[in-house]
Parts: C-alpha cells; structure tokens; sequence
C-alpha cells in the first residue's frame, strides 16, 4: 500500500516538475540557512572543557576609586597585580593560575628559519593540572620554579613540529627575548574553544606557542597583550605594571563542591573588607565569582552577528515553511474534485491522508535531504570567510541529529498541515458543484 | 473597482489566503530590517576618517631583545625615514586609525563632576598632524618645544609629579561641541585621571578614533608626547599614492639597516587597514543582501504557484464571466486586485512585525530605532513584487476564452 501511495505521489509530483522543484528548494534552503548558522552558533558557544567546566571559577574584584562608582556596578574583567598574586599565594580554592596574554620575539637556533614573535601565555603552576592540559613530552613547571622567575618553557606541539620536527626536545634549549629558557614540555593536542582562559588575545582558534612563568616575564619586562586598564593618574607604564593602579592579570580557580564555592566567596569578600579598612580599596565590597560558562556568557564571547545571522536564517526558514504549505494546500485543494470523486467511491478519509501526506512528506524528505547538503556547502563558505572563528565552523554529531530533526519536523509540518485541511473536504459538495 | 466578490471569494479559501498573508507579512517584517541593518553596515564602513587614507603607509616593529634607548632609536629612524624620497611626514603614533589596539581617556570639561563626561581616544606622537593629514580649524598645532618623552611623563606620573606633564591638548570638533556647545573651545581647560588640567590650544576637524566606535566615532584628543615603539607604536609615513609600494620597501630596508635585531610586526597601507577593518562589516552586509533577495525570489514564485492555482481552478468561472460580458482587461484587474489587497493586509501586518523585531533588535544588540522611511522601503518592494510576480498568471487568466463557460471538466 505504501509502494502505491509513493507511486501516486511521484506520479503527481511528476505532472507540475517546476512547482515540486520550488517547494523542494524552499525547504532546502530554508533548511540549508538554519542548519549552517545553528552550527556555527553551537560551535562557538560550546564548553571549551567538557566535564571540568563545572568547577572552574573566575573571580573578581572590585579595587576602582569611587568614581563613576554605583551600586551594583559590574566590577573589572581582570585583577590587580596585587590582588592577582595574593589570591594565587593564598590557595583557598583546589588549584588556582593567574595569567595574561603576550608577544614574544623567538629566535630559532635553526639558522633556516627566521626569528618571530611567539604568542605566549605567562601563567602558573597550576594552569596545566587544573585545565587537564595534555602533555605530548614532559610536563609543567613547578611552583619553585614559579617563584624562582625560572627561565623554563612549555611549548605547543605545533611549535615543537616546526623547531624540532615533533622529536622530543624536552631539555632544549629556546631562545626567547634574547634569555635562553630551557624547555620542559611539549603538549599534546590541547585546542581548547572559546578561547576561555585568556579571551583578549582572540576568543576563538587562537592557541599560544609557548607558556611560560608570569614571574618570570615580569623579570624579563616581556610585552604584556590584551587588556591594561587604568584608574587615577597612575598611567599605564609597561614596565611598573606590578604597582601601577591597572588591572592586567586574569585568574582562575578550581572549586570541587558549591560548598567551597561559598566559602571562596565569603574569603574574597572578607579580603575586599580588609583591604578597605586598610584604605586601599575604596569601594564597598563588590565581588563575582562565576562559573566558567556563566563568565562566557557575560563577556559574550559568541559574536552578536552569529546570533542575529541564526535568528535571520529561521525566519527565512519561516518564510520558506509557509510558502511551501501554501503551496502544497492550494495544489491539493485544486484536486478537490478528483479527492471527492475518490472519497465517493468509498475511500476512507485516512487513506486520502494518508495519500495526500505521502505526497507532501516526499516534499519535505527531498527538501530536508537537500537542506542538509545545502549546510555542508554552507559551512564550507563560512570556512572561507575572514573570521577567526570560520575555520571552527563544521558540523558534529549532535548538529547531525539535530539537522535530522529539523528536517524532519519541517516536513511534517509542511506536510500534515495541508493534508488535513484537503481531506476534510466533503465530497457531496465538491461533486455538486462540478 | 468593486472588491466585494474578490473578498467572498478569497473568504473561500481563508486559510490559503491567510498563509500567503503570513508569508507576506514575514518577508516584509525581515526586509525592513534587514535593509535598515544593511544601512547600518554601510553606514558604518563609510566612516569619514579625516586622515589623508590614500597616502600613508605604516609599520609596526618590535625589538628582539633588551631595548637599547629606545627613544633616541626612535628619533634617528624618524631622521632616517624622512630622507627617503618622496617622504612629506613622519610620525611615530601610538595608535592608528582602523589598528587593533587603541589607548582612550576619560575627559571631562569640569574638575568637580566624578562621572567622566566622554570617553575619548588619546593620540600621541610628534608632526602627528601633518603626517596624517589631520585639519586644523581653529588655534595652533603643538610647538616643538612643547613636546615631551612618553619615559619622562610615565617618571613623573609615577612620583606624582604633574609639572613634567605636558599642559596642552587638541581636540577635535565633536569633542569641542560635545563639552562646550556653542561656545570658544580654544583655552578651555579639559580635565583627565583625578583632575589633570590640560588646556585646549586647537581644534582639529575630523579624526576617527582606532575603533569602538559606538563610544563616539570622532571622540579624540591629541597630546604633545612622543613615544617609542616598546609602547607598541606605529610608524607612519606619508608620501603621494603612487609612491606607496616603493616608500615602504625602502623603509623597511632602512629601519632593518638601523638596527637588524627588530621584527616587523606589521606593514602596509592604511586604505589596506582599512579594508581590513570593515571585513566583517561587509561580510554581514552581504549576508543580508542575500537573504533579502532569497525571501524576495521565494515569496515572488509562491504568488505565482498560488496564484496560477487559483486561476487554474476558476478556469470555468472566468469563462463565465467572459460570456457574461467581462472585458479581458475586468478580469486581469482583477487578479491584479486580489493580489494587492493580500500583500496590502500582508504588508499592515509586517509592519507591525518590523517594529516588533527593531524593537528586539534595540534590546539586545544596542541598534538604533529604526528610522520611519525604511517601513515605506519594505512596502513598496513588496508591493512591486507582488504585482510582477501576479502579471503572468492574470494575463494567462486573462486570457481564458468565454467558450470555457460551454465545457464542463
């Protein structure tokens, strides 16, 4: 019975090829738009560490002077260098890292390959363990070598391919800023997305090559990137970032239970009270510790032109859906006739549905099937475009499933609705007027 | 025209018709703000710099390793540059127009208020002006002994000295009117950090600051500071457009001459910056002008489906009506009829859905309200469309012959 039904439908899906073609395209286009920005959307509001994300926090302070102060005032993105490194020496949370972004100018032994500038992270201890940093050789460095100002180096294994074609070269030598740092691991594949840590540097596909002690690039007044925010007549002076009234630093905390999440709040709290009784900070205490994704969320780390492309492409999908239903519910009630005659000479109504949404399901598998291709080259143009994120855009498993569902749902919906508007017609009507 | 049997016959097919309103209605709702965002984007890449685009070059450098004195190194590149041919003006700048990075202030045009009043980019370098082509519509550009090392400024600052701080600032327009509307800018004080008095000696016409934009486009000040590039400057060069390529060669060549343990950071020319800065901009604009005319061609062949259906079906009424004495023209007008009157009912209803959408749009992502002109924009393509796409099948209808009314199906 089902082989029939498919028969009439492509029998009469065959007799106006030019308006099957059009309701098929519709939906696959408007298949096709959704599925490439919903993609992209779930590509780049993904949680960078799945499975750890959970228990790891960024804290806040708030040491601005009162002005432009209100209450409930959003405190600054980054910390103090003060702050930042009371925080880090006081271990109140499981693991902590404070970190800022970088250049630094890397000249290769290898005559073959000219010197340049290295993306860094100046960070601590803590940050591979805490951030279950894969190592491929080696491992981080130790909180001796932190306080050491140690000339060490971890470096990516993009890096090592290129100085080292990927051999293990831990213990080797790096020539960075002209001080030689001796290399003590080499990750292993670690690309995490958003760029979460450390988001001035680029918050998508922008991996470091190297990672070194935050003491250390103080000592060596390497280049700190990203974000310097200053109050007060201070200035930014680069070199005397450690005193200066400016916020730089980023950190993070690993917080196992909601229990000591509690309790590292009231620690920062109490911390903001002491540090305005000893008149260094002036405003009343006001302090966020957000989980990571909360903080993704409020920094707004996916582009606002990828949110307003999606709702763009579904009210195109919209557009598409109702043209198609129209369509479909104008072709079948043209057949009134030829439908009436068939209920007449005994047709249930259900087999009429039954026909009728045949027709327009093969409508919206043919349209789903094609939006689905439509995607694929969707994301390949959305690779090609200049973003920094573009590169990211390919579809997943879920987004696969999801595609599916999509398809699917839009073809019920372009199929059941005029399927049960045409076979609720009355045949004793229908025949009478003809 | 009489329109009451097109609408009994259209209360025939309610729910047909109501969904190609819908559709209608959509399509009209997305354009309109659609088209309005596509402004917003031209707007935005359209914006005056007021530097001299077209001639300037610029590059980026960074040392290697420890800096030597970096700004005497940075006064003999200057030296070295401006002897190259062709060369009008050099400057060493902190930031430049359309560049990643940018330094901004608070300024405010009163010591007491502790709000500060703009949010301004700060320029800093020597011959700045001239370099980039900056105009001066009021006061005097900064005299060479008024400028002061940026290492100098940082020393003082950091002893809480404010003598060593230079005392003088220009300003552009929109800074000017936006703290004294109305009135003389020149020798007005401006005040920065927790009251720095700074004096305004000039006024420069338009010059955009780095980027963030939104925080007010020409909000920028300029002060006597020269700097070196360990703060990240840039140099910039100014020569004739076609001399662009050779001068940046022979630049590169001569700063690597002077000192060889310098990376080059970046290079090229600021109309290239430029381009490079809007990318996104165009992009999105491109986006836009392609999901517009895809809902446009969609909606235009769903008229023409539906409405070849319709006079497919009413094949024997029109002949009917032929035989009764309609004209050809009665009943193209029709079709023509029934169709402005959906896509008028479509287009009321898409208005109201504009509006919403904008209403969404000034939410949640900061735009402005959407100027009243756009609403007639999306009507009128609408309209258009409706009528193009309903012509064939009319005209087909048309052309029905009277003799239809004698046949049976």
């Amino acid at each position: 019975m089902l082989t029939y039904y498919f028969d009439l439908a492509l029998r009469s899906l065959k007799r106006n090829r030019a308006l099957t073609a059009l309701m098929v395209l519709a939906i696959a286009l408007g298949i096709g738009a959704s599925m490439t920005t919903l993609t992209v959307l779930h590509v780049l509001s993904g949680d960078p560490l799945p499975g750890r994300s959970g228990s790891i926090y960024y804290p806040q302070l708030d040491p601005l002077d009162m002005k432009d102060y209100t209450p409930g005032i959003e405190p600054p993105e980054q910390l103090t260098w003060t702050d930042g490194m009371y925080l880090l020496h006081s271990k109140r949370a499981t693991r902590q890292a404070l970190m800022t972004g970088g250049m630094v100018p890397l000249q290769p032994t290898q005559s073959s390959i000219d010197p340049f500038q290295a993306v860094a992270l100046y960070t601590s201890t803590d940050f591979f363990p805490m951030f279950g940093v894969p190592f491929q050789y080696g491992t981080g460095w130790s909180e001796a070598e932190d306080n050491g100002k140690a000339r060490v180096v971890v470096i990516t294994s993009a890096l090592n391919d290129k100085l080292f074609g990927g051999k293990n070269s831990v213990g080797q030598i790096l020539r960075l800023q002209e001080s030689a740092f001796r290399i003590v691991g080499v990750l292993g594949d670690w690309h995490p997305n958003p760029h979460f840590y450390e988001w001035y540097m680029g918050r998508y596909a922008s991996d470091e090559d190297v990672y070194l002690p935050l003491t250390t690039s103080r000592d060596l007044l390497m280049e700190h990137d990203g974000s310097t925010d200053c109050w007060g007549n201070g200035g930014g002076d680069p070199d005397h970032l450690e005193t200066n009234n400016c916020t730089w630093l980023q950190f993070w905390v690993q917080l196992d239970s909601p229990a000591s999440a509690a309790a590292y709040r009231d620690f920062l709290m109490h911390y903001s009270q002491d540090q305005r009784t000893a008149g260094r900070f002036m405003r009343p205490p006001n302090i966020r510790l957000r989980t990571m994704m909360q903080w993704l969320d409020y920094i707004k780390v996916v582009p606002s032109d990828t949110v307003l492309q999606t709702w763009l492409a579904l009210g195109f999908l919209a557009v598409c859906l109702i043209n198609t239903v129209g369509l479909m519910l104008a072709k079948f009630m043209r057949r009134s006739g030829e439908l009436s005659v068939r209920r007449a000479l005994g047709a249930s109504q259900r087999a009429v549905f039954g026909q009728l949404l045949m027709e327009s399901g093969v409508i919206g598998i043919a349209g789903g099937l094609s939006g689905w291709m439509l995607a694929l080259l969707g994301l390949w143009l959305v690779r090609q475009q200049p973003a920094n994120y573009a590169k990211l855009a390919h579809m997943d498993v879920t987004m696969l499933l999801m595609t599916f569902a999509l398809a699917v749902s839009a073809s019920l919906l372009a199929g059941l609705l005029p399927a049960w508007r045409a076979c609720r017609i009355t045949p004793a009507l229908q025949l009478k007027g003809n | 025209m009489d329109i009451r049997p097109i609408l009994s016959t259209l209360r025939r097919h309610k729910f047909t018709a109501s969904l190609l309103i819908m559709q209608i209605a959509l399509t009209c709702a997305i354009i309109c703000n659609a088209i309005f965002l596509i402004g917003q984007r031209i707007e935005r890449m359209d914006i005056a710099s007021g530097i001299a685009e077209h001639e300037l070059v610029y590059v980026n450098l960074a040392y290697i390793g420890s800096r030597p004195d970096a700004m005497a190194r940075a006064a003999a590149d200057i030296a070295a540059l401006k002897e190259i041919a062709g060369v009008k003006s050099v400057t060493l700048t902190n930031q430049i127009p359309f560049g990643g990075s940018s330094s901004n202030m608070g300024i405010r045009a009163d010591l007491m208020p502790q709000k500060d009043t703009i949010n301004a980019a700060q320029y800093l370098g020597e011959d700045l002006l001239s370099t980039l082509g900056v105009q001066l519509v009021a006061g005097r550009d900064f005299r060479p002994e008024e400028y002061r090392d940026i290492t100098d400024v940082f020393a003082a600052l950091g002893k809480g000295d404010l003598n060593a701080v230079p005392k003088q600032a220009l300003v552009t327009r929109a800074v000017a009117e936006r703290l004294w509307p109305g009135q003389n800018p020149l020798g007005k004080q401006i005040y920065v950090g927790q009251g720095i008095p700074l004096t305004v000696i000039g006024v420069t016409a338009q010059l955009v600051r780095p980027n963030q934009f939104g925080e007010g486009a020409q909000y920028s000040v300029i002060n006597p500071i020269r700097v070196s590039i360990t703060q990240g400057a840039v140099y910039v060069i100014r020569c004739a457009p076609q001399d662009r390529e050779q001068v940046l060669k022979t630049a590169l060549a001569k700063l690597k001459g002077l000192d060889p343990n310098r990376l080059v950071l970046d290079k090229g020319t600021v109309d290239h910056l430029r381009r490079d800065y809007f990318q996104d901009d165009r992009a999105m604009a491109g986006i836009l002008v392609g999901v517009c005319l895809a809902l446009l061609i969609v909606t235009a062949l769903g008229i023409v489906g539906l409405a070849s259906f319709w006079v497919a079906q009413r094949n024997r009424s029109i002949g009917v009506r032929r035989a009764l004495g309609a004209t050809r023209n009665n009943i193209l007008h029709y079709f023509q009829t029934e169709n402005f009157l959906l896509t008028t009912i479509g287009i009321a209803l898409g208005m109201v859905m504009a509006y919403g959408i904008n209403l969404f749009l000034i939410v949640h992502y900061e735009l402005p309200r959407m100027p009243a002109f756009y609403f007639p924009v999306g009507a009128g393509l609408l309209w258009l469309i409706g009528q193009a796409a309903v012509l064939g099948p009319a005209l087909r209808a048309a052309a029905v012959p009277p003799v239809v009314a004698t046949r049976s199906v």
